[in-house]
Formats: C-alpha cells, sequence, structure tokens
C-alpha cells in the first residue's frame, strides 16, 4: 500500500431513500479509497449498492431526495457538501463516468460529434473547431476507424461495441482523473468486451488515470482490478488485493459467489453450489449481519450483532465483515476450495466449540 | 443460393430426434410505401445442417445476430423456414400447419430468457403452468390438473402452497422456475432454453442451472441450449456448435471443442471470456479485430475471412465445408488451428 494520498477516499457513506415503503437503505456505511492509476473493482449482485454509492459520488443522487451522510474525500474535498456549482465543474472534468447501455446514454437525435463537442466544451473554453478536432482525436483514440467520417454520423450508425467506445471516448474527453465505469461491457458480447476491456486498460496506462469498474461478473474484475471490494445489501462485506480475494477469500458470501458460477478452468461436470435464498429487501434488511438468513455457517447470535469491517490476522489491507472466528473460516475455505460443498466443509470441520 | 452439399453421411438413426437439414431463414428488406419491393435480405441463418440426439444438451453459441435464437424458433415452428428441411423423429415438420403442427408444439417447449415479461402478470401461477394442460385440452377436471400442477411446482423446487399467487409475488429466480414448470408440464420429448440464466443475478444462476440439468437427468430431456456465456454453454452441454452469421462454424463434444478448439473464431471466442483468475491480470489481451459484419451483405466464401488471423486468399474464394477432422471437432475452415498454436491466440485449453 503506497504512502501517499489517496485519489478518492470514501468515509462512513450512507445513502437512504425515503419511498411510500418506507426507507431504503441503499447504501449502509461504506468505506473505500483508490489510488491514482489504480483500479478497484466492486463487485455485487442488483440491489446491493454499488451503483448507489458511484451515483452519489459524482452528485448523482442529490435530486432523488437522498439522504446523504458520510465523506466522499476527492483531492481533499468532500463531493457529499461540495455546492452543485462546483461539483458540476469536477463531474465531466476530472471524474467521469461510463454507464451500462450506451444506446440510452446517447441522444438519438444528435450527431455522435455534437455530443462530444458539447462535452469538450462543457469543460474548456475553446471555439467549435478546436472541440471537433478533440472529438476526432478521441475517436481515433478509443479506437473507432475513420474517425473524421463517423464524427458526423448519429448513435444509430453505431454498433454496441462501437457505441460503449463513444460513451468511453466523451467520458475521456477532459482527461479525467478518475473515471468511474458502471458494467460497461455487460451488455455486450464476449469479443466486444475483450476489446473495450483492453481499451481501458490501455488508457489507464497512457493516461494514468484510476479506475472504479462496477461489475457483477468476477472474471472482469479478475483480470481488470487491483484491489476489490465486495457488496453485499448495502455494506461492504469483504475488500482486499484481487489476487487474495480469489486465492484466500475470507467471507461466506465471496465463497458462495466465487462456487456459484461455472469456470472454464475447472472440471466440466463439477457441480455448481448456489446461494441459497435471494437478495434481501432493502427497506426492511435483515439485523445483524445482513447474510446471516442465506449464510450456511450463521450462529445464532449472527442475527443480533452487526459485524464490523475489521483486518483479518496477519493480512492488514484484507478486510471482512464476518463474525466467525478467523480460524474457522480458513478451515471452511480450505474445505470448500477442494470441492466441498457447505454441508460437507460444516462436517469436515466440526461442530463450534462452545465458548464464552 | 450456392450449391449445397449434404454434409457427412445422414444416416436415420434411432437416437436421433432432430434432423435440421440446410436450413435457411432470410427476412426480406423491402423498400417503398406503396410499391413494396425486396431490395434485400438479412441472411438470419443460412444453410444450417446438425442433428439433436436423444437425451443430449446440445448448446448453440456465438455473438449478438449470428442466427442463434432464428435457428431455435425455426425448430419450434414459430417462424417459417425459407429452405431446408427440419426433420422431428424422423418426420418433417418445416411445412405442417393446422392440428399436426400443434400436435408437434405439444412436444417441442420453451423457456425463455426473461422471466419478467413472460409470465402474464394477472394470471396465478396456477393457471400458468396449468395452461399447457389447457390447450391441449388434457386432465380436464380441476382438482387433477390442480394436483399435477402442484405436483411440477415441487419438481421445480417451489411450494405448492403458493398456487394462487400471482407472478409480481416471485423473484427472478422463481419465476424462471415458473417458465421451467411450464415448459415441462407435457413432458415434451425437446426443451428449448433459451438464455435462461443471463436475466438472473449470478447467485441465482446457478439454482437455475443446477435446476436444468437435474431435470434433464431425471428426465432425459432432451435440450437445446442457446447462451452467449460459454462458461455455462461448457458447463451444461454434452456438444456445442458455434454460429457465426448465419453459419455453424463448429460443431462437436463439448471436451473436444473447449479443449482443443479447430476453428479460429472459437479460438477467439474462448481467448475473450474473462476468467476469475487475477494472475492473468496485466496479461495482454489478444483481441478480435473488426466488427461483425452485416447479414445482410454477409462476406463471400468463408465469412470470418475479413476478421480472421490466418485467412489467405482461398478463404474469400471457396466456401469451407463442415467437416470432421482429427476424430475431434466438425470444422468448416480451410485452415483449422494446431494445438501449438492455441496458447498464442491466448487459448486456454480447459480438457
Amino acid at each position: 500500500m503506497s504512502a501517499t494520498e489517496p485519489l478518492l477516499r470514501v468515509e462512513e457513506l450512507r445513502v437512504e431513500f425515503p419511498t411510500e415503503d418506507g426507507v431504503v437503505h441503499a447504501v449502509d456505511g461504506i468505506t473505500y479509497q483508490v489510488h491514482a492509476g489504480r483500479t478497484l473493482g466492486i463487485v455485487g449482485e442488483s440491489g446491493s449498492g454499488k451503483t448507489v454509492s458511484s451515483l452519489t459520488t459524482l452528485g448523482l443522487t442529490r435530486r432523488q431526495g437522498a439522504r446523504i451522510s458520510g465523506r466522499i474525500l476527492f483531492e481533499g474535498q468532500d463531493l457529499v457538501i461540495l455546492p452543485e456549482e462546483r461539483l458540476r465543474a469536477i463531474r465531466g472534468n476530472d471524474i467521469a463516468m461510463v454507464f451500462q447501455d450506451p444506446l440510452s446514454s446517447l441522444h438519438p437525435l444528435y450527431k455522435v460529434g455534437k455530443q462530444l463537442i458539447e462535452a469538450v466544451q462543457a469543460h474548456r473554453d475553446v471555439s467549435k473547431a478546436t472541440a471537433r478536432n478533440r472529438a476526432i482525436e478521441l475517436l481515433g483514440l478509443v479506437g473507432i476507424p475513420d474517425p473524421s467520417r463517423r464524427v458526423d454520423q448519429y448513435p444509430h450508425e453505431f454498433s454496441g461495441g462501437m457505441r460503449q467506445r463513444v460513451m468511453i471516448a466523451m467520458a475521456l474527453a477532459n482527461e479525467p482523473k478518475l473515471l468511474i465505469a458502471d458494467e460497461p461491457t455487460t451488455a455486450l458480447d464476449v469479443t466486444v468486451q475483450a476489446a473495450i476491456l483492453g481499451l481501458m486498460e490501455r488508457l489507464q496506462r497512457e493516461l494514468g488515470m484510476a479506475i472504479v469498474i462496477i461489475t457483477h461478473d468476477l472474471g472482469v474484475v479478475a483480470e481488470m482490478a487491483d484491489d476489490i471490494a465486495v457488496m453485499y445489501a448495502g455494506r461492504i462485506v469483504e475488500t482486499a488485493s484481487a489476487a487474495r480475494v480469489f486465492a484466500n477469500p475470507e467471507h461466506p458470501y465471496t465463497w458462495g459467489l466465487l462456487r456459484s458460477i461455472p469456470r472454464l478452468d475447472r472440471p466440466r461436470d463439477e457441480d455448481l453450489v448456489p446461494i441459497p435464498g435471494t437478495p434481501p429487501s432493502l427497506i426492511n434488511p435483515p439485523s445483524g449481519c445482513h447474510f446471516h438468513p442465506r449464510c450456511p455457517y450463521a450462529e445464532p447470535e449472527h442475527s443480533r450483532i452487526d459485524p464490523a469491517l475489521e483486518p483479518v490476522p496477519d493480512e492488514s489491507s484484507h478486510h471482512v465483515a464476518c463474525l466467525l472466528e478467523p480460524a474457522r473460516r480458513r478451515e471452511l475455505w480450505a474445505q470448500l476450495r477442494e470441492g466441498g460443498t457447505p454441508e460437507q466443509a460444516l462436517a469436515a470441520v466440526g461442530p463450534l466449540e462452545t465458548s464464552s | 443460393m450456392s450449391a449445397v452439399e449434404p454434409i457427412g453421411a445422414v444416416e436415420q438413426s434411432a437416437d436421433q430426434l432432430v434432423n435440421v437439414k440446410d436450413l435457411v431463414k432470410h427476412f426480406p428488406i423491402n423498400r417503398g410505401i406503396v410499391f413494396r419491393r425486396k431490395v434485400g435480405a438479412v441472411k438470419a441463418v443460412d444453410g444450417v445442417s446438425f442433428q439433436i440426439r436423444r437425451g443430449e444438451t446440445l448448446g448453440i453459441v456465438g455473438e449478438t445476430g449470428c442466427g442463434k435464437s432464428t435457428t431455435a424458433k425455426l425448430i419450434m415452428r414459430l417462424l417459417d423456414a425459407t429452405a431446408g428441411e427440419i426433420d422431428f423423429e424422423g418426420k418433417d415438420i418445416t411445412r405442417l400447419k393446422g392440428g399436426s403442427l400443434k400436435a408437434v408444439r405439444r412436444e417441442v417447449q420453451l423457456i425463455f430468457q426473461d422471466p419478467y415479461s413472460s409470465l402474464n402478470p394477472r394470471k396465478t401461477i396456477g393457471s400458468i403452468i396449468g395452461e399447457p394442460f389447457a390447450i391441449h385440452k388434457l386432465l380436464p377436471d380441476r382438482s387433477e390438473r390442480k394436483r399435477e400442477v402442484q405436483r411440477l411446482m415441487e419438481t421445480v423446487g417451489l411450494n405448492p402452497e403458493h398456487y394462487n399467487r400471482y407472478p409480481h409475488e416471485f423473484s427472478g429466480g422463481q419465476r424462471q422456475r415458473i417458465g421451467v414448470a411450464r415448459a415441462i408440464a407435457l413432458q415434451p420429448k425437446l426443451l428449448i432454453a433459451d438464455e435462461p440464466v443471463s436475466a438472473l443475478d449470478v447467485s441465482i444462476q446457478a439454482q437455475v442451472l443446477n435446476l436444468l440439468r437435474d431435470l434433464q437427468r431425471r428426465f432425459g430431456l432432451t435440450v437445446v441450449l442457446i447462451a452467449h456465456d460459454l462458461s455455462v454453454v461448457r458447463h451444461m452441454c454434452d456438444r456445442v456448435a458455434v454460429m457465426y452469421l448465419g453459419k455453424i462454424v463448429e460443431i462437436g463434444s463439448s471436451d473436444d471443442l473447449y479443449g482443443f478448439p479447430r476453428h479460429p473464431y472459437t479460438g477467439a471466442l474462448l481467448a475473450a471470456v474473462p476468467q476469475p483468475d487475477p494472475s492473468r491480470h496485466g496479461e495482454e489481451r489478444r483481441v478480435l479485430g473488426g466488427d461483425v459484419p452485416s447479414p445482410a451483405n454477409p462476406p463471400s466464401a468463408c465469412r470470418f475471412h475479413t476478421r480472421c488471423p490466418k485467412a489467405q486468399e482461398i478463404c474469400s474464394v471457396t466456401e469451407p465445408q463442415l467437416a470432421q477432422i482429427d476424430g475431434g471437432t466438425s470444422v468448416a475452415c480451410h485452415f483449422p488451428l494446431a494445438r501449438e498454436e492455441l496458447a498464442g491466440i491466448g487459448v486456454r485449453s480447459s480438457g
């Protein structure tokens, strides 16, 4: 871990939306940080709060009546309390975002070039001709062939992968220090996905920006991220380097994710071990550890105690929010890694010795 | 149409449920409002031949627009073929109508991608799962039908007491179970699943995949699985067909195809699948250049030659025919991949 200040530091962020049915606790006190030139992968299922936390970083949840507390420090400024005009100067300039659906993120009635020029001119006092040249340069940068002709085309004339490249070009218009990519390749075919991920990596090397990539795809984070935060029901349940999360995961939810996906590098007839149950409601989340109703290893008191995100023994950069004894966790994972089911792992490790 | 050669010796064997021969589906592109005239055609499926064996799971993979869903709809007879033939249990069903078509439809059922839009929100689960019986005038006795529906609900892991609930009361994974129960209600001979898990959360996908695999084993179902996720297809399928621009470019057993892909396109697809293995982080990506060409105007001869790293002159002149090589997969390629090339294009053999 470098001693320098992180580019982005989110502290105890909480985002709640009051609705008719009750308060939705979308983000429930999360803390993470990203350094310049590094990539953080945020993994979680729908409704885990991964998108809301990023939208909040850009101030995009403010107008939806959200109750926001905590701090989002970007280069020393707290974005949570920053006035809207100052935030607007940062959004799209120092921090840019790429969304999942490139078709609905581009205006269908304006030429791609015009939309790119707008992105440039929003933050730079340059002539239209200069901005247009920049737009052509950006399209070339993201690997769109024949950019000087494509700049005058409409979004419908681009394929899905090309549209996502346009979105990335737009995000890069002002050479952001931080790029937030929310499921940037989910709607795309694998070959196009590989091209887009490769493009993001290349641009990161060339421009030195930090990337936060939000995805449910463990393959994508494994290949892209330096560090990973696993979210469940509005909380970060585990965070560590990508290598640690895949080699020595500590949280039962992370185990569940890793064992529930079919992998090309595992035997073909190996059974998948699904996580039982369904993701919880965020209006009325489970008490104590939010994961306890789906956790095969949960003990009765886990429904009463809130686990804190704490470092694991002898690895201070690996944090986990789990109430199981660290030694027990490691024994369980050792069983699961060998292909055991949760039941087999529990049987092998044995029941909990009654302690205080 | 170019000359179509019969592919392989297509013997009429007993273990063959479906035999698709030179299947073609062209969607016309029309211009003009008053005087409509055909100006071209989208060649969605353009001469596809394969067999589906009894009791197997056949996967069809390929990128958006390769014709995999159109092929499934043609087998279901939801679309009419432009040319070619589909034999179901040795009988040509390509041009069946009316009652005889309805009889075939009973044998072929579909599981849809989107569990939200494929269930009527105003009907109870009981009547949704019971509808196949109503359509085919089976089990007219109400209590008997209810008992059968509840048995089906139990089979797919739903609580039979939820018989009178509505779709909105169920989660995505449970809705997909409802769709599965409806599809297996009439004990079809063939089940077609078009992207059955791609709309579900990761933790739920495994539940539905395990259910499908379990049902397939228990009832000896024949399944066609269409999916873009190559890891899912490998996990589920005995054999896999890879489609590109309306053609099958490679077909073979999962072990052969994933262990030793021979078509450069299959190789490129496998290399592109992100692996949950951080040791690949920072490795250089080998990316397939260019976009998929338009199916309205596909490249000549081998359709992959415009993007193929191994293409030579002959590839744009002579169309390669699907043929089995070295006892492995059948591949339509003039220059199939050699084993030594796999690592070079980023394929990690998964034998």
